[in-house]
């Protein structure tokens, strides 16, 4: 081939560059649309609901007068769902991440598992709920409790918390466990003091993302029963006297806030309208939260580790 | 194990009798005999992928970390004249016993303190007191400690590469192992860098048994006593250094030598 004139060369570089500029400006536009869908839906639920968030809105138990209702109940019972979701699938998620990456044979058994894990991903989470009345409400007699509901969302975010642990482990460089193992540490040790620590940022960035998608399900807690109206709060966890901690309220019936929503939603009066959107104001504002912790400690322990 | 060798006793610190190595099919070392002697520094050389380093790797057993891979033959450690890659022995113990420097620094995301102790930690030592000691030792060892030792809890990432192999070079002292690999130990290094390392090196063999791959020959003229040349997975010469970049007695070390291939 001949050398390129000079002229050539120019065209050349002109044409790369503008398809690259074309490319730009497409991704920015689209960028913006997304996003821009978003703020449309924030705002439009902030000026339906803004008006009538205040303490009282946080503090009362849901009622028959619009104006007297609150999300008590669903906040409370919202929280410590998530606190039974939280201790059941991050144990179990974190554990079965570490054995599939650092201790698990590659073999037909393992492949079957990771399959399984992938699919358990993509089932729709009212599958999870009728599985867990089947189970948890009848055949465990746990009833339409805090512990159905939290173990139901456990196992909804369980594929998502090994997964995030698996990818968090995957980037810890080879030449770490080696090092680890060169001087004589156990898998257990080098897993214990290099492997977890090195991949926490990763791993709690899962969490917590996962956290918040469990927050916001409402079929599967549906699905075991929840209720819809509840005026009463289940027993505290913990309380002055001894024993201290208590654990009756696990069994204790309750509501969570998208199901709050949906009552509301569905009444026919325009205030308790008003009402849904200012509970999805808060769920937002939780989820979103929930997202702000997850970036910060992304980029707390990133900060710390250099490969 | 002492072998008579004239007028002087000559003691074995490992040898390989017939030691084959598989990366699955793939035959990597094919009946490897060699003696490693005790208290000197022993020079890996041959072209790339001539399986220096895959013999080296089986000194710690580095190989168990991966599926697919078999040894055979025999690898002795004297003077207990164990088989250190026979499976009745475990790896742990032998990598207690036999530290390795890498290629490429791999220091821990730690404190240079908790990279130094972490053999230690590893081993149950948890007194202050004598961790302080033995990472303070090293260090020196290491000739880092001047260095270093305003900012023992200061991460090592801050160190220059230089500094880090040497760091995990104190590292693997610290555990006062009777065998020290370097693999390659400064093909990631600056000149400088690499002079306090081989300088080190040449000190250490006083206590320690040293083998060492490289890809430099001036290197092994420089640091080592013995030199052992390898070419597609076997071991074809090995002699005295000053021999071997001397006087040859193979065409093929030769013309690797004179860097007529590799």
């Amino acid at each position: 081939m001949d050398q390129l004139s000079k002229e050539q060369i120019k065209k050349l570089i002109r044409s790369h560059k503008l398809k690259d500029n074309i490319f730009e400006i497409l991704g920015l536009i689209l960028l913006l649309c997304s996003l821009l869908v978003l703020l449309a839906l924030i705002i439009d639920l902030s000026t339906d609901g803004a008006a009538r968030i205040s303490k009282s809105f946080l503090t009362n138990f849901p009622s028959r007068f619009p104006d007297k209702a609150g999300i008590l109940s669903a906040w409370v019972g919202s929280t410590l769902v998530m606190f039974v979701t939280a201790a059941s699938a991050i144990p179990i998620g974190i554990a079965a991440g570490v054995y599939l990456e650092e201790y698990a044979k590659k073999n037909l058994f393992t492949a079957i598992i990771e399959i399984n894990i992938t699919n358990l991903a993509g089932v729709p989470s009212i599958i999870f709920g009728l599985m867990a009345l089947g189970i948890f409400v009848y055949k465990f007699n746990f009833g339409p409790s805090i512990l159905t509901a939290g173990l139901t969302l456990g196992l909804l975010i369980l594929p998502i918390i090994i997964t995030a642990t698996r990818e968090a482990i995957r980037t810890i460089p080879s030449a770490i466990r080696e090092a680890a193992m060169a001087v004589g540490a156990t898998k257990w040790q080098t897993v214990k003091h290099h492997v977890l620590p090195y991949s926490t940022g990763g791993i709690l960035t899962g969490i917590v993302i996962s956290l918040s998608r469990a927050i916001g399900e409402t079929a599967p807690v549906i699905t075991i029963g929840a209720l819809t109206f509840i005026a009463f709060l289940p027993n505290a966890p913990i309380s002055t006297e001894a024993p201290f901690i208590h654990f009756d309220w696990i069994f204790s019936p309750f509501t969570v806030m998208p199901i709050q929503m949906f009552n509301w939603v569905s009444r026919p009066q325009q205030e308790f309208h008003v009402n849904a959107a200012a509970a999805g104001m808060i769920l937002l504002l939780m989820t979103l939260s929930m997202n702000a912790i997850a970036i910060y400690l992304r980029i707390y322990f990133r900060k710390k580790i250099k490969w | 194990m002492v072998i008579q060798n004239g007028k002087t006793d000559i003691k074995i610190k490992a040898e390989s009798k017939n030691l084959n190595f598989y990366y699955g099919t793939h035959h990597a070392l094919k009946d490897i005999n060699l003696k490693i002697i005790d208290k000197s520094v022993t020079a890996l050389i041959g072209p790339s992928g001539c399986g220096k380093t895959t013999f080296l790797r089986c000194f710690n057993r580095m190989h168990d970390l991966y599926v697919g891979n078999k040894y055979d033959g025999s690898l002795l450690l004297y003077p207990e004249n164990i088989n250190i890659i026979s499976s009745s022995i475990d790896p742990i113990e032998v990598r207690m016993r036999i530290g390795m420097v890498f290629q490429k620094p791999n220091p821990f995301p730690k404190s240079i303190f908790e990279n130094v102790a972490y053999g230690l930690r590893v081993r149950g030592v948890n007194r202050r007191s004598q961790l302080e000691d033995k990472v303070e030792e090293s260090l020196r060892k290491a000739a880092l400690w001047d260095e270093v030792k305003d900012r023992l809890h200061g991460l090592a990432f801050n160190l220059s590469g230089g500094q880090l192999q040497r760091l995990c070079i104190a590292r693997a002292l610290a555990n006062d192992p009777e065998i020290l690999l370097f693999d390659e130990p400064t093909s990631a290094l600056d000149p400088i860098a690499t002079a306090k390392v081989e300088e080190l090196v040449t000190e250490l063999k006083n206590t320690v048994t040293i083998i060492i791959v490289t890809h430099n020959m001036q290197q092994a003229g420089r640091v080592s006593d013995h030199t052992a040349f390898m070419y597609m997975g076997e071991l074809i010469e090995f002699d005295r250094t000053e021999k071997i970049f001397t006087t040859p007695g193979k065409k093929l070390t030769e013309e690797y030598i004179t860097g007529r291939f590799g």
